[in-house]
């Protein structure tokens, strides 16, 4: 049996735990008990599959550890005896219980970090110490978030199930929240290196095409698995052999995939069609025409200043009309779209794209000097390394 | 599952209330009592509290139990009541307190045991 790669474990590792976590709850009845033995696991598949290969049926294996491990407990816990007495094993799960685990894992009274660590750790799979490397944080600190999080889905009963159709909405955009964050934070954080660290954008799409699976009739969930193909679908492209970012106006087109970028284009068109508009699917409408732009020339600006009107209008906040204003500047002109940009000094005064996008600005009406100074100030308050480094690079050429 | 839901009133509401003419002051309070007619069969019982300044605090960590006027948090955000409820889980809770007709914020903390 040939040895699988590190990335060969985490997608398997990835398929099944979710499914095994869904069956678990459904059997033991009890989230923070299953989750344990579905951790006991993953822990097993990792010591043994690096070495002796990946089994022929990895849910099947998963399965019987989880159960072995779920005996010893009955043997000496007394109180997940008579709930474990009546487990039968294997089961197959009913097809939707991984939805009640995420809409579980990100109940709104949950803390954020607590929601997106849960996720990651029961629907993905991941472990504490590859949460904690993810997001650069203690691995105690994690451990304490699971803890605390399990402990109160128990104690102020936490339902382990689909939200009502009253509250499906305002839960539903709990949910994508959380893969939204997951994405921004593996696929901004990133430099072109990262080698060693979990890609959590290929977590958020894994989670995003789930959800999609089990809600195939929600616009919304449809728009951020799009948004999430779009973008990654393009992620080639951004940085240089340097690990330096390309402006996406500087982008080598041909290094897309373009097959992609046309099943997500479906996908949102699919999605539009419900007549059901929301974020999700006029960002990923905006991403689809510059991804659909053949050259940079190409792109529809005026499409695209349309869309953020519409998100504007949806959701108002003022990166949004930074973003409108920049599509602006290719509609109505440069100096439209400095009057814009300069309305939101008050508000963006300490976000460095807002300095960055006025610097562009007025470099193109001719007044390097104020330009300098913008991209001085960008360069203060960017913390991303490659942005840093390509704000240093236009100093220098400036 | 039981919890509590407890009120808590903030100045703004308090001085929302003050500024109320008595046939809207009236109106406000039969929304209450609406409400906890709506939800009699899930709430096991409830009070309304006298205003802060009754209230009088005991400390006993401190050597010689030790009494001071006042609530034990000095805040601008008060307990004005409670109501205990028996429902199935927090999502239940959850949308009995949204329907609370009063005062801007509500801890729902189930009760232990």
């Amino acid at each position: 049996m040939s040895k699988p790669t590190h990335a060969e474990l985490a997608r398997v590792v990835r398929d099944h735990a979710g499914q095994l976590a869904a069956s678990l709850v459904h059997l033991v009845g009890d989230f923070s008990a299953a989750e344990d033995l579905v951790q006991d696991a993953i822990e097993a598949a990792l010591t043994h599959w690096p070495v002796e290969g990946i089994p022929e049926r990895p849910a099947a294996w998963m399965y019987t550890v989880a159960r072995r491990r779920g005996l010893d407990q009955i043997r000496r816990d007394q109180r997940h005896r008579r709930k474990l007495a009546l487990v039968a094993w294997p089961v197959e799960p009913p097809p939707d219980d991984r939805l009640r685990l995420i809409f579980t894992c990100c109940h709104p009274a949950l803390p954020r970090a607590a929601q997106v660590a849960l996720t990651l750790r029961v629907v993905c799979g991941l472990s504490t110490a590859q949460i904690a490397r993810a997001f650069l944080v203690p691995e105690s600190t994690v451990g304490q978030r699971i803890t605390r999080a399990k402990r109160k889905i128990s104690d102020a009963a936490i339902p382990y199930r689909i939200p009502s159709e009253d509250d499906l909405g305002s839960r539903l955009i709990e949910v994508l929240a959380v893969i939204y964050l997951l994405f921004n934070e593996g696929y901004l954080s990133t430099g072109g290196d990262r080698a060693q660290s979990r890609d959590l954008a290929d977590d958020a799409e894994f989670l995003a095409a789930l959800l999609h699976q089990l809600m195939p009739t929600e616009p919304e969930v449809a728009g951020l698995l799009a948004l999430i193909r779009l973008h990654r679908a393009r992620a080639s492209a951004r940085f240089d052999r340097d690990h330096e970012i390309v402006q996406l106006q500087h982008q080598d087109r041909a290094l897309w995939d373009h097959r992609s970028i046309a099943a997500a284009g479906r996908l949102v068109a699919q999605a539009a069609a419900r007549k059901r508009p929301g974020p999700y699917q006029l960002q990923a409408a905006i991403v689809a025409c510059h991804a659909e732009a053949g050259r940079w020339e190409e792109t529809d600006w005026t499409q695209i200043a349309v869309l953020y009107d519409m998100l504007l209008r949806l959701a108002p906040s003022p990166v949004t009309r930074l973003h409108r204003a920049i599509a602006l500047r290719y509609v109505s002109g440069p100096s439209i779209a400095l009057t814009e940009v300069d309305a939101l000094a008050g508000e963006l005064n300490d976000y460095h794209l807002f300095h960055a996008t006025r610097a562009e600005l007025l470099r193109d009406l001719g007044d390097t000097t104020q330009a300098r100074t913008a991209d001085e100030r960008a360069l203060a308050l960017a913390t991303n390394p490659a942005e840093r480094s390509l704000l240093r690079h236009r100093l220098n050429w400036a | 599952m039981k919890y509590v839901l407890m009120f808590v009133d903030t100045p703004q509401f308090a001085a929302d209330l003050a500024a109320m003419d008595e046939p809207e002051r009236n109106r406000a309070y039969a929304r209450v009592q609406q409400w906890f007619a709506d939800h009699h069969d899930t709430i096991t019982h409830h009070a309304y509290l006298m205003p802060s300044d009754t209230a009088t605090t005991l400390r006993l960590d401190r050597g010689e139990p030790l009494v001071c006027d006042g609530p034990f948090v000095e805040g601008k955000e008060i307990i004005s009541g409670y109501a205990e409820i028996e429902v199935a889980d927090l999502d239940e809770a959850l949308r009995i307190a949204r329907s609370w007709p009063a005062c801007p914020v509500v801890e729902i903390r189930p009760i232990a045991g």
